[in-house]
């Protein structure tokens, strides 16, 4: 979508309850478009969940998510947002380009986008190979592909290199970069500390709310941390000093 | 709604059955199986054979139909790749008439196959068109598609999907006609079969096997699998939710 200025998603005391206890607490926060903003927290702290409402599959209490302009889940979003699941969501009796080929006559693509959405993911060798039989990683990326297909405005991307080789990691993210530098908004959560350097900008979360978002070297500043680590554990540690 | 995206889900599903020759041979083989047993069963007296030979050649795709799409969707769900469809621009009734398609072409090969067996082979004794018992063979078979893609929506697991089966389609395989004559049933069992849509289905294929082809008998039975079939797919739909808990 053009024309499209400010943030690419803002959320507005955005209120989350799942199986009876809130998870994601009056979350005010906005994803500058156009960069790779990275979703930072310990494990249960609702990044997926807050993914899951930003692409409008997520049931809301309360408060609001506009996405490129437009409230979260809109039809029209659909043909400019996609999603990549934290477990990969790919048909295991299909193989990769069957899988694809799937996707891309959904999102209305050609074959030259197939082949280049397996090449992105370096997944050429295997393209052939039934996605069940793939190994954890490979099958991660199938999934990644299917979402690179339809050159989506934006890309959100739920521990997309969980489980890959340093070297493969590099690559992708050599490819986020790419994208956003083309214009492509890219919000991705991560375990991986070393990712979120390659950040512009970081959101770190902690039992569904904000703890503090900026560029990575604004954290740094911010804690006196020496990595975004030791940063991240000095936010996200529950302070000892006010305990005793 | 695209005719694109439906075509594409469809040749999915086929070529997902095509990687899993078992269930496809079961899908094809098990009623062949089952009207050969009953052949057996009434060797001694073909009457009996022809009068519930042509009804269970409808009702066996039924259900071996109900069972696989309602699984089938359920995969879908459990996989995540429902999750992933549901957020790309693809309308609900894509994706139910797409399964719907595919499991349709191969109720047309089921329900030609096993009517095929039961009276090329077995001389199952056919007093009306074999054309018409066909055609409502291959309408029981997908009206057990849609009616297992719309269970399936109730179904958590592959534990509460497989025991929707005997909730839905045994009572009315007691109550269609089949085991007893309706008119001899109790005025409210009665009433509560004609609720049913393999009531229906029966009454078509029974009064097909005697012979009798009353057209305004026959298009009523087949308007009402039909407006099920439609509806069910409908309430699939409707059940199908992009925004869950
Ligand atoms: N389907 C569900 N039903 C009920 N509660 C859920 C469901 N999924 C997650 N939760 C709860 O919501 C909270 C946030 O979960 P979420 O999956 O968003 O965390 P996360 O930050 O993505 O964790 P991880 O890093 O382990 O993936 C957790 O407390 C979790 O137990
Ligand atoms: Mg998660």
């Amino acid at each position: 979508m053009s024309g499209i200025t400010g943030p690419a998603v803002r959320t507005d005391r955005l209120r989350v309850e799942r199986g009876g206890s809130t998870v994601l607490h009056d979350l005010d926060l906005a994803v500058p478009s156009g960069a790779i903003t990275g979703l930072l927290g310990p494990s249960g702290c609702g990044k997926t969940t807050l993914l899951r409402a930003i692409v409008g599959v997520q049931v809301v209490a309360a408060g609001t998510v506009t996405v490129l302009g437009r409230p979260a889940g809109s039809p029209e979003l659909r043909r400019h947002v996609a999603y990549v699941t934290q477990a990969p969501s790919v048909y295991g009796d299909l193989t990769v380009l069957e899988n694809l080929r799937y996707f891309a006559r959904i999102v209305d693509v050609g074959e030259e986008d197939v082949i280049r959405a397996v090449d992105q993911v370096g997944l050429a060798d295997a393209a052939g190979r039934l996605a069940g039989r793939l190994s954890g990683g490979q099958r991660a990326r199938v999934s990644l592909a299917s979402a690179l297909l339809g050159r989506p405005d934006l890309l959100v991307l739920d521990e997309p290199t969980v489980g890959l080789d340093p070297v493969l990691r590099q690559e992708l993210w050599t490819t986020f970069h790419e994208l956003a530098d083309g214009g492509t908004t890219l919000l991705v959560s991560s375990h991986v500390m070393d990712e979120a350097a390659r950040c512009d900008g970081l959101l770190l979360m902690r039992d569904g709310r904000l703890l503090a978002a900026g560029t990575p070297p604004e954290l740094l500043g911010r804690t006196g941390a020496d990595d975004i680590e030791g940063a991240f554990l000095s936010l996200v540690t529950p302070r000892r000093e006010v305990l005793s | 709604m695209s005719a694109r995206i439906t075509l594409a889900t469809a040749a999915r599903v086929l070529r997902q059955l095509r990687r899993d020759p078992r269930t496809l041979a079961l899908l094809l083989l098990v009623p062949i199986l089952l009207v050969t047993l009953l052949d057996w069963v009434f060797a001694g007296r073909p009457e009996v054979f022809d009068r519930i030979g042509v009804p269970l050649v409808g009702i066996f795709p039924l259900v071996s139909m109900f069972l696989v799409s309602s699984i089938a969707m359920l995969r879908e769900r459990t996989s995540g790749t429902l999750e992933r469809l549901l957020t790309l621009p693809l309308a609900k009734l894509d994706l139910l008439l797409g399964y719907g398609l595919a499991f349709a072409l191969v109720a047309v090969v089921q329900a030609s196959l096993v009517t095929g067996v039961a009276v090329g082979l077995l001389g199952l004794d056919v007093g009306g068109s074999l054309l018409l018992v066909v055609l409502f063979a291959v309408g029981n078979a997908v009206l057990g598609m849609s009616l297992g893609l719309f269970a399936s929506a109730f179904a958590a697991s592959e534990f509460q999907a497989v025991q929707f089966m005997p909730a839905l389609l045994l009572p009315q395989i007691l109550l269609c006609g089949l085991i007893a004559p309706r008119d001899a049933m109790a005025r409210g069992l009665e009433l509560l079969s004609a609720a049913l849509p393999m009531t229906y289905a029966f009454d078509a294929l029974s009064r097909l096997s005697v012979g009798d082809e009353d057209a305004g008998r026959l298009l009523l039975d087949g308007g009402v699998l039909v407006g099920v079939t439609l509806a069910a797919l409908g309430l699939g739909a409707a059940t199908l939710r992009r925004r869950t808990a």
